[in-house]
């Protein structure tokens, strides 16, 4: 597992993906980071790879495009030769088999997600060193380390669209307000047989929820400081 | 045989005038004056059996066998020369254990198909090499259920209900089209299996053969595997009853 | 106009063997990189302890169902033991993409030796443990490392298999073991509770033992959970049992007062 090499563009990240009866939901922060300075506040992190299926990317910015620019060549030459449609089983393999084998060489996790005919939706998560490991719900990316607690708390199997859209809202939220390498924008993309539908989250719009900035205010017993006069010239 | 003679049945990378590959042609022939095999795709599995001809009564009986299995849920076998035969299987298993280690998950018998008709069709190109002289039966239970194909010489599949190969496929054919394939049970198509093998089996030129089954179901937990010694003798039995009462 | 079809579909080497002078099948491997190539260093995704031991029927084996990144309790539901073929099951700690890709190659091994041949050679624990620390060794031979500690156990013809391999390839075989810290905590415990009575301890017994040796390991090991696998393989073939949960005592600590001389 290689650490970033220098200089290398971060997808610092929140990303996660919720499956639901009919579909699934997949969200991410919109941050891309070359150290502490925002090279994109505007990056859109969720990357399609076939018509029901897409990845969420974390890790280097430069080998995740790599990666899923290869499988979504691999999933349309799929379509191709098998005349059909790819599970999302068959992505996420295809992600693993890469991220694995190349392991030495690639700083990428990824979460893939999608509907398809077998087996409906599904999420699979394929960290850093490989392995792929199906998940009800799975986030991914620094800011996820923040929400664990938050997402195991509250997610509920059996949960609808709308129900798991504002999980996702949530939870990416919490995680961008506490992980400096993430932020922006909320993106999120829900996949089910029929379509697919972007939803977007303004900066400005983000769920809020304690601040502190209040009690900050008010819990100040000192005397405020005064600055120093600046005599006149 | 118009080709002999014409100089265009030399090579399988010549056509004759009339667009056809001699070569290819001669390859069925050898699967013609092969004991029959047949496969059986049927409710919920598969029923392949052949007609394994004994040329010599030292043979380990039971041995050499020509059905084999390609992976859990496949089985195949040809019809033609043997030794084209196992080089097929093995390619085969080749096909399916290529396809486990991208895809993590077993190959349809569509697939095992396809990529075995593309590999016979190569060996139809050129001067340097010689068709397979085998016509290849591949039958299974995959995710959309039970698949039979044969692959022929010249590298073409189709997908069948009941197929036959070899001398007896004539009258295997018009017996399997007598069936109601898609409502048998693989038990049952055992039975028919065995019946069709022994009714198209030609005493006055061959002499001994050795009945061949493997099958695949619900009732095999989804394995390709021979048939039980006690479900082949009593399908082997009744066969020979059939073809008492036949006659 | 190649004539070998084994040449089909392969680069060729023109540039490396301009006359032709390999025979076929064989071509030059592009020698590697001069300053030396670096593999895994690290697990990242792990499993923690795997226990095992021998009772009256046969070996049972123990695990539970983390996997963790770091110290993230990451996935919780992870299945660590495996069987293979029909005499065999395994369990393994360390890097669990490693342990998907042995469990890839141990099914494409029964598929090559059991499934196709249909000879009625079977493998058993033996062959499997042998398999297992060829691989395991030839990789470390390659400075490339499967970073596993696996367990095998087995039942066979009557005998009762239980072995050890890791990721250098070493092995050794005891009537009871453990990887991971289990090697630590639980193996006094197994040894005292099992040497000398192999051939009398029942499967509830042993189940015992087992659950015992699991919950100090989840009082101690940081990297442990209350969920966890019990496998046996006996006679009566392999059995994997679902996900169980460990009943656990903490009611002794209400009374606890500070560190030293606190009374309230």
């Amino acid at each position: 597992m290689q650490q970033l090499k220098s200089g290398e563009v971060n997808l610092g990240t929140s990303i996660m993906a919720v499956q639901f009866d009919g579909g699934v939901v997949v969200g991410a922060d919109s941050r891309t980071t070359t150290g502490s300075y925002i090279a994109n506040r505007v990056t859109d992190k969720l990357t399609y790879v076939h018509d029901r299926i897409y990845c969420c990317r974390s890790g280097s910015a430069a080998d995740t495009q790599a990666v899923a620019d290869a499988i979504h060549r691999s999933l349309q030459q799929y379509t191709q030769v098998y005349e059909g449609t790819p599970t999302v089983h068959t992505a996420a393999t295809y992600f693993e088999n890469v991220c694995y084998n190349n392991k030495d060489n690639l700083s990428a996790g990824i979460i893939v997600a999608g509907w398809d005919k077998e087996v409906g939706p599904s999420v699979y998560n394929i960290p850093l060193g490989g392995g792929l490991f199906r998940q009800p719900w799975a986030i991914g990316g620094s800011g996820s380390t923040y929400v664990y607690g938050y997402c195991d708390a509250t997610y509920r199997e059996g949960w609808g669209r709308d129900e798991t859209v504002e999980f996702v809202k949530n939870t990416l939220s919490l995680a961008m307000a506490r992980d400096g390498s993430s932020g922006g924008v909320i993106r999120m993309v829900v996949i089910q047989e029929d379509g697919v539908e972007r939803l977007f989250v303004p900066g400005n719009e983000l769920p809020k929820f304690w601040e502190g900035l209040e009690v900050l205010g008010k819990a100040s017993a000192q005397p405020p400081v005064v600055p120093m006069a600046v005599e006149p010239l | 045989m118009t080709s002999i003679g014409t100089g265009y049945d030399l090579s399988a990378s010549t056509y004759s005038p009339d667009g056809r590959i001699f070569q290819v042609e001669y390859a069925n022939k050898a699967v013609e004056n092969s004991g029959t095999a047949i496969g059986l795709r049927v409710k919920d599995g598969i029923v392949l059996a052949v007609e394994k001809l004994v040329h010599s009564k030292l043979l380990v009986p039971g041995a050499n066998r020509r059905i084999s299995t390609v992976d859990r849920h496949v089985g195949l076998t040809t019809a033609g020369l043997l030794a084209d035969g196992r080089h097929i299987t093995g390619q085969a298993r080749k096909e399916a254990q290529v396809f486990r280690q991208w895809h993590r998950t077993p190959a349809t018998l569509k697939i095992i198909a396809d990529r075995l008709g593309a590999y016979i069709q190569m060996y139809t190109l050129y001067s340097s090499v010689r068709p397979f002289g085998v016509s290849t039966i591949v039958g299974g239970v995959d995710k959309t259920g039970p698949g039979l194909y044969v692959v022929e010489p010249s590298g073409v599949y189709y997908g069948y209900h009941g197929a036959a190969i070899g001398k007896g496929r004539q009258l295997a054919k018009n017996e399997l089209e007598k069936l109601n394939l898609t409502e048998l049970s693989t038990r049952e198509a055992v039975f028919e299996a065995a019946r069709i093998i022994y009714l198209v089996h030609d005493d006055a030129k061959e002499k001994e053969f050795e009945l061949e089954m493997s099958w695949i179901g619900d009732e095999t937990n989804g394995l390709h595997v021979p048939v039980p010694k006690d479900l082949h003798d009593e399908a082997e039995q009744r066969a020979k009853d059939a073809l008492e009462n036949f006659e | 106009m190649d004539h070998f079809p084994t040449n089909w579909g392969r680069p060729n080497y023109n540039t490396f063997d301009a006359h032709a002078t390999y025979p076929l099948h064989v071509h030059p491997q592009p020698s590697s990189s001069a300053d030396g190539v670096q593999h895994t260093q690290q697990p990242i995704v792990t499993g923690t302890s795997v226990l095992a031991l021998k009772y009256k029927d046969g070996i049972m084996l123990a695990a539970d169902n983390l996997a963790s990144y770091g110290s993230l309790a990451r996935f919780k539901g992870v299945q660590r033991l495996q069987a293979v073929g029909d005499y065999t099951i395994i369990g393994a700690s360390g890097d669990m993409a490693d342990f998907q890709y042995l469990q890839y190659i141990l099914d494409n091994l029964i598929i090559s030796e059991e499934i196709n041949p249909q000879d009625g050679h079977k493998l058993g624990p033996s062959e499997v443990h042998e398999y297992l620390s060829q691989l395991l060794y030839a990789r470390r031979s390659r400075m490339n490392p499967l970073w596993n500690s696996v367990l095998v156990g087995g039942f066979r013809d009557g005998q009762r298999f239980l072995a050890y391999v890791d990721l250098l390839g070493t092995t050794y075989k005891a009537s009871t073991l453990a990887t991971g810290y289990g090697a630590y905590i639980a193996q006094p415990l197994l040894r005292k509770a099992v040497e000398g009575k192999e051939d009398t301890l029942t499967e509830d017994e042993a189940r015992k033992i087992m659950e015992d040796c699991l919950r100090v390991l989840f009082y101690r090991d940081a990297r442990s959970i209350n969920q966890y696998q019990i496998a046996t393989i006996s006679a009566a073939g392999a059995s994997i049992s679902g996900s169980l949960k460990l009943e656990t005592s903490w009611g002794f600590a209400e009374g606890i007062r500070g560190y030293g001389g606190q009374t309230q």
